[in-house]
Parts: C-alpha cells; sequence; structure tokens
C-alpha cells in the first residue's frame, strides 16, 4: 500500500509491437496510469479480466470486496484521501447495476472514478443473455463520461480517454463497459498513450483577467466580504492558494461540508460549515455581508435555504470550474470561470492586504450565542447519557485533529462534521450531495488505502452501518487497519428528528433494530467493545486508536437527541433555529 | 419571463449513445421535446441536433449549459424563433378518387405550396415545407376528404447570425483553449448568438 499521487506516463513503449489481449491492454493501462490498487468483485463476464490479473498480481493490488456497491465506494474513499482517480471492476448485469449508487454519489461529489464492468460476447448484445444489462444506458445520467468497448484495439486509447476525463476539470465518475469478446481477443499492442486533449472537451477554461479584475475591485470596496468555498479547493489542489488568498485579504471564511478540512478548522478566520446543520453566524451573515466570494461550490440546496431569500444584498463573485454552475442556483455579479489554482492567485495579487476586525467580531457573537446555547450542551450533557458531540470532542483531543474521518449519512454526519477538528486537507471524507447511507465503512477501507499513513476514523449511524457491514469480510480478509466508531441511537436518528419537529412526533418506522454489533464484529475476527458510561468513553477511544488492526467501537448515545442548530427546509439560511 | 419557442443547435461527434444522453437531460426536467432532428452539419463528421422545446429563457439557458458540459458536445446554441430561418416537412396521403373528384388539385398545389410526390390509383401523396402553421392549413383543407396518413418532420433550423461551424472547430482541435473558444455570454452581450 502505497500512496502516490500519479501522473499518466507513457508506458515503457516496446520497440515493436507486442500482441495482448484486451485484457492485458485494461491492466497495462492502469499500471500505466499510476493505479496500484482496484477494489473489485468477479463475475462470468469479467472473468478474462480476472484471468489476465492474475498474472500482475505483484504490479496492482486488488482488494476483494463483499458486494459491488462497496466496491465503488472504497474507489470513493480512495479518490478522496489520495486526490486520485479510484478504480473499480464489477461484472456484468447485477454487478454493474450495484455499482450505480457509487457512480450517482461520485458524479454528484464530483470524484474522480473508472470503473469498468465486463459485458457478454457483442454478438448477445441486445438479446436478453444471461447477465446482461444495458449499463451504458442505465449510468448515462451518473457518469460524467460512459463507453462500450467492443473491440479490444481500442482498450488502449479509451481508457486514456476515460482517466482523461475522470481527474481532469471538473472530476467524475467514468464507465467502461468492455464486452467478452474484446477482453479475450489479441491484437497488435503499441504501448499505452495518455489522453491530452479532445476536441469536444475544454476541461480547463482560459482565464479571463478582467473578470479577476473585477471580483478584486468589489472585495477591495466591500465593507463585509464573507468567503464560502467547496471541494473545488481541494479537488483544484489549491488549499495554499486559497489561505494566501484569506489571509491577505483578512475574509471571514466558511466552509461547505465537503469543502471541509481544505483549511484547518482552527484558523483564525474560519467561522465554520455552512448550511442545514452549519453554525449559527455564517448562515446568518450571509444574509447580512456585502459581497459573497464563492470558491469551488454549487450553491447547494441543503446551503443556501430558501433561494429568493439567500444573500440578497449581497454581490456575488463565483469562482468555478465548471461554467454550468455559474448562475445555476444564485445570481451571480461577477463570474470567475476556471481553476482556482490558477484564479486564486491572479486575485491575491490584485486585493489589498486588509483585515476585517469589527465584521469578525460579528460572527464570534453568533459563535458564542451558538455555543452557550446548542454547543455546550451537546458536549456537556446533563444526562448520564453520552451526547455524539462528545464522543467527538474527546475524539479530537485524542487524535490531536490528525485522523481522516469518513462518516456516513445522518445525524451522527451532522454533528461529526460540526465538531470535528482537522489540521490537513482532504481528512474528511463523506456522502454530501447525494447522501448515501452505507457509504462509509467501504469508504474507510477505500481511504485508508488512499492514505496509509494516516489513521482513519470512519464514524458510522446504527441504521447506516447495517447498509453495508457485509465490507467487515474485505477488512478481515485484506488486513485493513481502520477504525469503527458506531454511534448508536437506537433509531434512524434523522429522520426522528424530523417526524419529531415537522410530523408530531409521529415516530414512523424509525424505531431500528441492531444485531450485537461487537459480536458481529467478532465474527469477522475484529477486536470492539461497547461502551455507554462516560468514565469508560476517553478509554475506549483509546484502545481503539491503540489497536493494532481494526477496531470497532459502538457507543450507545442518547436516542432522541437531536442536531441544532437547524434551518428547517424552506426556510431561509436566517431563520435557522438553535432550538 | 413566458415559456416562448427555442430551438437548441447543438453540435456533437457522431457517436453512439450521445442521443440518449442529450435526451435525457429534458426528460429529467420533466421538458418536453417538441421536436428533435439529428443531421450531418456543415463540417464533415460533425453532426448537428436541432431541439425545439416551449420553455422559459431561465430553464433554456441552464438547458444549454448542461449539453455543452457533456464530453462529446462541442457546442450549444438556443435561439428564439425570430433569429433562425427553420422549415418542417409534412406529407399527406389521401385518396385519389376524392381528391381528384371534388378539390381543385391544381390550386391546392399552388395555394400551399405543396407538391404531389406521388400518385396512384387508390390514393395520392402530397408534400408540402414551411412553419407549423402552414403545414397544420394543408390539412384542414384535405381532411374533409378522408386524409389517410400525415406526418410531419422535425424542425431544420438555420440560425441567422452564426457564421459556421468551421471556424470553431479548427480552434477546438488547439491544444489549448484560445480566447475564441472560451468566449463567454458574460463578456459578449452584443454577440447575438448566444454562446458560452
Amino acid at each position: 500500500m502505497q500512496s502516490t499521487l500519479s501522473q499518466p506516463q507513457t508506458a515503457a513503449l516496446p520497440t515493436k509491437t507486442e500482441n495482448i489481449s484486451g485484457s492485458q491492454a485494461v491492466l497495462e493501462a492502469l499500471i500505466a496510469e499510476g493505479i496500484k490498487t482496484i477494489f473489485g468483485y468477479p463475475g462470468g463476464a469479467i472473468m478474462p479480466i480476472y484471468d489476465a490479473l492474475y498474472d500482475y498480481r505483484d504490479k496492482l493490488d486488488h482488494i476483494l470486496v463483499r458486494h459491488e456497491q462497496g466496491g465503488i465506494h472504497a474507489a470513493q474513499g480512495y479518490a478522496r484521501t489520495s486526490g486520485d482517480v479510484g478504480v473499480v471492476f464489477a461484472t456484468s448485469g447485477p454487478g454493474a447495476t450495484n455499482l450505480v449508487t457509487g457512480l450517482a454519489d461520485a458524479m454528484i461529489d464530483s470524484t474522480p472514478i473508472v470503473a469498468i464492468t465486463g459485458q457478454v460476447f457483442a454478438h448477445l448484445l441486445g438479446t436478453d443473455a444471461f447477465q446482461e444489462t444495458d449499463v451504458i444506458n442505465i449510468t448515462t445520467p451518473v457518469t460524467k463520461w460512459n463507453y462500450q468497448v467492443t473491440d479490444a484495439t481500442e482498450i488502449p486509447s479509451v481508457l486514456a480517454k476515460a482517466f482523461y476525463i475522470a481527474r481532469s476539470g471538473r472530476p467524475g465518475p467514468v464507465l467502461i463497459d468492455i464486452t467478452k469478446n474484446a477482453q479475450i481477443q489479441k491484437f497488435d499492442y503499441e504501448g499505452y498513450l495518455p489522453c491530452t486533449h479532445i476536441r469536444s472537451y475544454r476541461p480547463k477554461p482560459l482565464v479571463r483577467k478582467e473578470y479577476v479584475e473585477q471580483a478584486a475591485k468589489l472585495i477591495n470596496e466591500a465593507k463585509k466580504p464573507f468567503v464560502i468555498f467547496g471541494q473545488g479547493v481541494i479537488l483544484g489542489k489549491a488549499e495554499k492558494e486559497f489561505l494566501k488568498f484569506i489571509e491577505k485579504a483578512g475574509i471571514p471564511t466558511a466552509w461547505t461540508i465537503l469543502g471541509m478540512s481544505a483549511i484547518p478548522t482552527n484558523h483564525p478566520l474560519a467561522v465554520g460549515m455552512l448550511g442545514m446543520h452549519g453554525n449559527y453566524g455564517p448562515n446568518v451573515l450571509t444574509n447580512e455581508c456585502d459581497v459573497l466570494i464563492a470558491i469551488g461550490m454549487r450553491f447547494d440546496d441543503r446551503v443556501t435555504g430558501r433561494l429568493d431569500k439567500y444573500a440578497k444584498q449581497a454581490k456575488v463573485i463565483h469562482f468555478d470550474i465548471d461554467p454550468s454552475e455559474i448562475d445555476k442556483n444564485v445570481k451571480t455579479t461577477v463570474p470567475v470561470w476556471g481553476d482556482c489554482k490558477e484564479t486564486l492567485p491572479l486575485l491575491t495579487s490584485l486585493i489589498e492586504q486588509k483585515v476585517y476586525p469589527q465584521w469578525l467580531q460579528r460572527f464570534r457573537e453568533f459563535e458564542a450565542e451558538e455555543k452557550e446555547t446548542c454547543i455546550h450542551p451537546e458536549m456537556n450533557p446533563e444526562t448520564a447519557i453520552l451526547s455524539m458531540g462528545e464522543v467527538i470532542k474527546v475524539l479530537n483531543t485524542l487524535t490531536n485533529g490528525d485522523a481522516i474521518i469518513v462518516t456516513d449519512v445522518g445525524q451522527h454526519q451532522m454533528v461529526a462534521c460540526r465538531y470535528a477538528q482537522y489540521n490537513q486537507s482532504k481528512s474528511n471524507v463523506t456522502s454530501g450531495g447525494l447522501g448515501t447511507m452505507g457509504f462509509a465503512l467501504p469508504a474507510a477501507i477505500g481511504a485508508k488505502y488512499g492514505d496509509p499513513g494516516r489513521t482513519v476514523v470512519a464514524v458510522i449511524g446504527d441504521g447506516g452501518f447495517q447498509m453495508t457491514l457485509q465490507e467487515l469480510g474485505t477488512i478481515m480478509q485484506c488486513g485493513v487497519d481502520i477504525k469503527i466508531l458506531i454511534l448508536n441511537n437506537e433509531f434512524l436518528g434523522m429522520v426522528r428528528q424530523w417526524q419529531q419537529l415537522f410530523n408530531d412526533r409521529r415516530y414512523s418506522f424509525v424505531d431500528i433494530q441492531s444485531p450485537d454489533f461487537v459480536m458481529v464484529a467478532k465474527g469477522y475476527g475484529i477486536a470492539g467493545q461497547k461502551v455507554s458510561e462516560r468514565e469508560n468513553l476517553e478509554q475506549a477511544l483509546q484502545t481503539m486508536l491503540d489497536h493494532n488492526g481494526t477496531y470497532l467501537l459502538e457507543v450507545m448515545v442518547g436516542k432522541e437527541n437531536n442536531v441544532f442548530p437547524m434551518v428547517p427546509q424552506g426556510c431561509s439560511v436566517s431563520e435557522i433555529r438553535l432550538k | 419571463m413566458s415559456k416562448q419557442e427555442f430551438t437548441i443547435t447543438v453540435y456533437t461527434e457522431n457517436q453512439i449513445g450521445l442521443l440518449n444522453r442529450i435526451a435525457i437531460m429534458f426528460s429529467r426536467r420533466k421538458i418536453n421535446v417538441e421536436s428533435l432532428n439529428t443531421s450531418p452539419s456543415e463540417v464533415e463528421g460533425i453532426h448537428r441536433f436541432t431541439i425545439v422545446i416551449h420553455e422559459i429563457e431561465e430553464v433554456v439557458k441552464k438547458l444549454v449549459r448542461q449539453i455543452e458540459k457533456q464530453v462529446e458536445v462541442l457546442k450549444a446554441y438556443y435561439n428564439n424563433n425570430e433569429e433562425l430561418i427553420w422549415q418542417e416537412m409534412a406529407l399527406y396521403k389521401v385518396p385519389t378518387d376524392e381528391i381528384a373528384e371534388k378539390v381543385k388539385v391544381e390550386r391546392l398545389l399552388r395555394e400551399f405550396g405543396a407538391r404531389a410526390v406521388v400518385i396512384r390509383k387508390d390514393y395520392t401523396v402530397f408534400e408540402t415545407t414551411g412553419h407549423r402553421e402552414e403545414t397544420d392549413k394543408l390539412i384542414k383543407v384535405l381532411e374533409p376528404y378522408g386524409l389517410i396518413e400525415f406526418v410531419r418532420s422535425a424542425r431544420v433550423a438555420i440560425i441567422k447570425a452564426s457564421s459556421g461551424f468551421h471556424e470553431k472547430l479548427r480552434e477546438f482541435e488547439q491544444h489549448e483553449p484560445s480566447e475564441q473558444v472560451i468566449e463567454n455570454e458574460f463578456l459578449d452581450k452584443q454577440e447575438e448568438v448566444f454562446t458560452m
């Protein structure tokens, strides 16, 4: 397991052409693209590729997952922590359809993935052959690009295109479906040539200086500017450029859930997380700032709340690499279309060094109020029952903010993202746009392979864990070391919270029962324990972190605790509720 | 902003599956496609989609950006009817007896600019080309005589202000994006053709 940011290289070009199979060409392409780890599951239609893989065992690490959904989530976790492309293999039919959730997740969260699926023989296409499914048409809306290969000679160029498309511009998932005959077919291989240009695809727009100049002018004239940023900063590998910008500009800065960890959470200009369960100040003051500078984020409805009451008073500057995001949800005053790694230094050179002590103080006042009303009670519950927040607090202390935290979806996700502390980028892995329960366990496996030197803690609810707990088998077999922290409130907590607040406590099918998670883990040879008392919490977390290998810690937390603050659906960000 | 007819012109690579990729962008947003035509374009190897929808401009603008984002799409434009020259073709099959006896065929042909494509003992096929209203009018006239079959083609349209795609394609084939390619609506307010 080694993490290196791979750049596509021309593979050692054979001086003469070689006669190889389509399957070998697939594996040669992966090696040339710097891929070391594949997550996958074999099956009939992808058998030739797996047969070839047998001879590539020393060059390519294949992690056998327990379900293709686990495979693609692991590839996503790998992509998110390594900053490179995640690769997943699956067979035709059910193997391919099991990838769909992960593709949709990667699509909406802009995660670079290359998924390779086997397909029935080309002559059987459209005949309802065994395990045939029209995977290209099924996956069209959830892939950045997809393509069906029926002839082996196409494989090198198609895979080169796939990697180029997945990782360039706004990244995303690409699916390549390869018919079995193409996998078997031998052809004269002339080496691998990485793709650097497709005439119909322009991932990187030319930066227009006049727009950066207009943005700088607005920023220099602003009295109450506010920076909000998303994952674009991380995907663009522009963390340093971003820090230089905000530090010179002196502007209070908030992140979206996917932008989190791009800057240290304790940065003096950091004012917290945006959105439905984000922090009080950044939500309310979005409707008070005079210039809103959005960088690499897409104004998701969970961030904006009610759009017709969102930042109406502000001039909006929007930095994005994807032109279709400009004006999609929020009308922009100055759009800066481009790669923020290029546009931010330009902007920084044009702005004045400034500070806004009074304006920043406004954020701190809201923060104080939030601390008193929400954060303090969450961190110091009056009852003997543990809260999710205090678990994260202890985890922060023990990991020093150095761990990668992978979360599932629901209350624990919001609590973890609200309270986790981060010192370095690519530390927060979560399913943001799609909200895929079951994401965390497999994604954590991939996250560890993506950045093996770091501690990976998967924070998961009792509901989500049961969606993909079969991946414990993957952990058992590959021996990966992750820390599984289940925050068990014996409910599907987020839905229950909404039912309590908006459906008169009609708790409709949210009281989920769980097996003995520690015993389940034990069945897979994974150590673990369960705690419910405060005095045992710190020691239990320490044991989990110190354990050599994967460890499962189940923490029983308050059944009917709610996540606050909250911007109720259909409300404006300034109508955020503290309780 | 009220709904009106917009014609979307999309220049694409000739690739299997692209029709679906474009079609689902409309259905995802529950937008009915009034007409869709795919054809070669002025440039060899480049396909041209002509799609007509009834929508508000704000929606069309966003949709066109999403279409243009697709990997195999080179360029997408949208135009209202004033910015276009367009035609649709219609075919009408009527019983020859009826039509020869009761209608002054010659007047019909002249008035509607129709042509007789086939004349057989049992039926005659007329053809007209024009705007929707024009092709519709001939239906009204023929209906009383027993219109056996009617079919109308999708709209094909030429953008008045467009100077064609040859120049743009040359730019696209360059490795580095040039200013011409990256022209965008925010900068080119004066340009009549919508372009990003």
